[in-house]
């Protein structure tokens, strides 16, 4: 499991770049980003290398920002492997709120998901020989 | 201290209503002599100060509304002359001409003991210190319950509205155990305690406080209650009448108490202005029963609340003024319904995914009256998806809608985006030309 920052975000012009200067300014570095929004306001999503400053910072700064586990895994060298993954998930009834990849510090990429439960994702990849992180 | 005048204030109903009949009396005569648009009204109206008799018969004389005293600004409502006159207030006009009170000496000490009776209701005695954050100046906040505290003996604080970080300052250093301010005030005060880290009890000793001059809920008061760990008392006041003091409640909460041997309260109908039973709910409407310097019948307040009349476990016998629930002015008509934004403030403080800090867009689109409100997420919820946002919502679109049987456009936003106000609390913007 690894932990990620969700911040929510009123659809106010510059919010997004307003985040990013935070963290940066507590030099937080970012190793994933992502988006869900709506027409009227975002939720952005981030891995970052350091979550208690990067938590500081931006509660400082007046963002809503919460720490949200994701089950994660390294993706597989081998071609094929993360369907398989992920049917693997789908056929033992784990529902995926939503799912994104990002880059490991090793270089290798792997793929962060949300779901209700985690335990059971973690036990299905495990079995099917997954490198969880 | 229990009470600052006892006797006063633990006056049988028998003898209150006694003290009512004769002080009505004499300022019936007192002001048909000495003020000239009393005598207009009443002579228009055919009654003459010798048909006031007692207290029962004061739905025989005329009203008076905020028109009156701006037709008669500045002194053609004051029924002494200047030479006699110590202090004048006026009330803050965003539209049109000021309205102005002149007060004679008599008149403030008067005010005084009233401001001090609250103090003593909220736990103050002759050894606190009273902070007050009220403004001072024309508005009657700040000087009304710096005299208060002075007739109760108290040592005053004269801190004033604003800068915030120079109260919190003098909070610590002067351990101050009484606070005046407005209710929207002392939640901006105890969010900075909170982020500055300061320790309640330790280095805030506050133990009671009185907070009005805007309409605050039951839930915002559990509130302040519970952040700081006070007794917040709710007090009411008017600068036509006189500031903070007429009336304020007392540790059980059992309405306001009423300073009814000066200031005697009544219930109207809004449309008919029949006088209306306890418990009721209507305008509230006051007539002075001791006032010098200008004194008022029959003044229409456009507050809207109800009285009670039930014993109060504290002794104190007056009549009791239930929450103000709303104010004839702040009053929004969208699509035809009356909003209040006290009903938005229950809605919202039932929520415990937002935090009750708010603001109402009123704008017409189409000929359509549309409401949106702005209020903010509370700052200890998790939220990493959309979906979480939009049930937050629409439930509360649906209970407002319940609430205020019209439909309001609800925006969610970030803790501390809504501006905080350190006076009182500016929460409505009506874009709507007529
Ligand atoms: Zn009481």
């Amino acid at each position: 499991m690894i932990k990620q920052i969700a911040v929510f975000l009123e659809n106010r012009e510059g919010r997004v770049s307003e985040c990013c200067k935070v963290l940066k300014d507590a030099n937080v570095n970012l190793r994933s980003m992502s988006i869900a929004d709506t027409k009227e306001f975002g939720i952005l999503r981030l891995i970052t290398s350091d979550n208690d400053v990067a938590m500081k910072a931006l509660k400082g700064a007046g963002f809503l920002a919460s720490i949200v586990e994701l089950v994660a895994l390294e993706v597989p060298d081998k071609s094929g492997a993360l369907a398989e993954m992920l049917i693997e998930l789908y056929e033992g009834g784990i529902n995926i709120e939503y799912m994104y990849s990002f880059a490991g510090e090793n270089g290798h990429a792997q793929i962060g998901f949300k779901t209700n439960t985690p335990e059971t994702a973690v036990a299905i990849l495990e079995k099917a020989g997954a490198k969880v992180l | 201290m229990q009470y600052f005048q006892k006797e006063i204030e633990t006056m049988s109903k028998e003898d209150k209503k006694a003290l009512q009949s004769k002080r009505l009396v004499e300022i019936v005569k007192y002001a048909y002599e000495n003020q000239a648009p009393y005598r207009a009204k009443m002579d228009a109206m055919g009654v003459k100060p010798e048909d006031i008799k007692s207290i029962d018969d004061i739905s025989k004389l005329p009203f008076t509304v905020k028109q009156d005293l701006r037709d008669a600004y500045p002194f053609g409502m004051m029924a002494r002359p200047k030479k006699d006159l110590v202090r004048l207030h006026a009330s803050s006009a965003t539209t049109g001409k000021l309205t102005v009170a002149g007060y004679t000496q008599k008149d403030i000490d008067i005010w005084g003991e009233c401001a001090a009776r609250s103090l003593v209701m909220a736990g103050a005695s002759k050894e606190s210190v009273v902070h007050v954050a009220y403004g001072y100046g024309l508005f009657t906040g700040g000087l009304g319950m710096h005299y208060g505290g002075e007739q109760l003996g108290a040592v005053v604080v004269p801190a004033s509205a604003g800068n915030t970080q120079k109260q919190i300052q003098l909070l610590c250093d002067f351990e101050a155990d009484i606070i005046c301010c407005t209710p929207s005030y002392i939640i901006y005060l105890a969010e900075e305690i909170e982020r500055m880290g300061l320790e309640i009890g330790k280095d805030i000793k506050l133990k009671g406080g009185v907070f009005g001059a805007e309409a605050w809920s039951e839930g915002m008061r559990a509130d302040i209650e519970k952040r700081l760990g006070i007794r917040a008392c709710d007090i009411y006041g008017l600068s036509e009448i006189a500031g903070p003091g007429v009336a304020c409640d007392c540790e059980f909460k059992t309405g306001m108490h009423f300073q009814d041997d000066h200031f005697y309260p009544e219930i109207v109908d809004v449309d008919t202005l029949e006088p209306l039973g306890y418990d009721q709910s209507g305008e509230l409407v006051i007539t002075t029963l001791t006032k010098e310097g200008m004194p008022l019948i029959r003044y229409r307040t456009r507050d809207i609340a109800s009285l009670n009349n039930d014993p109060c476990p504290c002794g104190r016998t007056s009549v009791k003024l239930n929450k103000i629930t709303g104010r004839s002015d702040d009053m929004l008509i969208i699509r035809g319904v009356n909003v209040f934004p006290s009903q938005i403030e229950s809605v919202l403080l039932k929520n415990k995914n937002i935090q009750p800090h708010y603001h109402i867009n009123v704008d017409r689109v189409n000929n359509l009256d549309t409401m949106e409100i702005v209020v903010e997420l509370s700052p200890d919820i998790s939220l990493d998806e959309v979906a979480h946002v939009e049930e937050i919502r629409k439930k509360l679109a649906s209970d407002m809608a319940s609430a205020l049987s019209v439909s309001a456009k609800i925006t969610l936003v970030s803790p501390g985006t809504v501006a905080r106000s350190e006076g009182k609390a500016k929460r409505i913007t009506d874009r709507r030309k007529f």
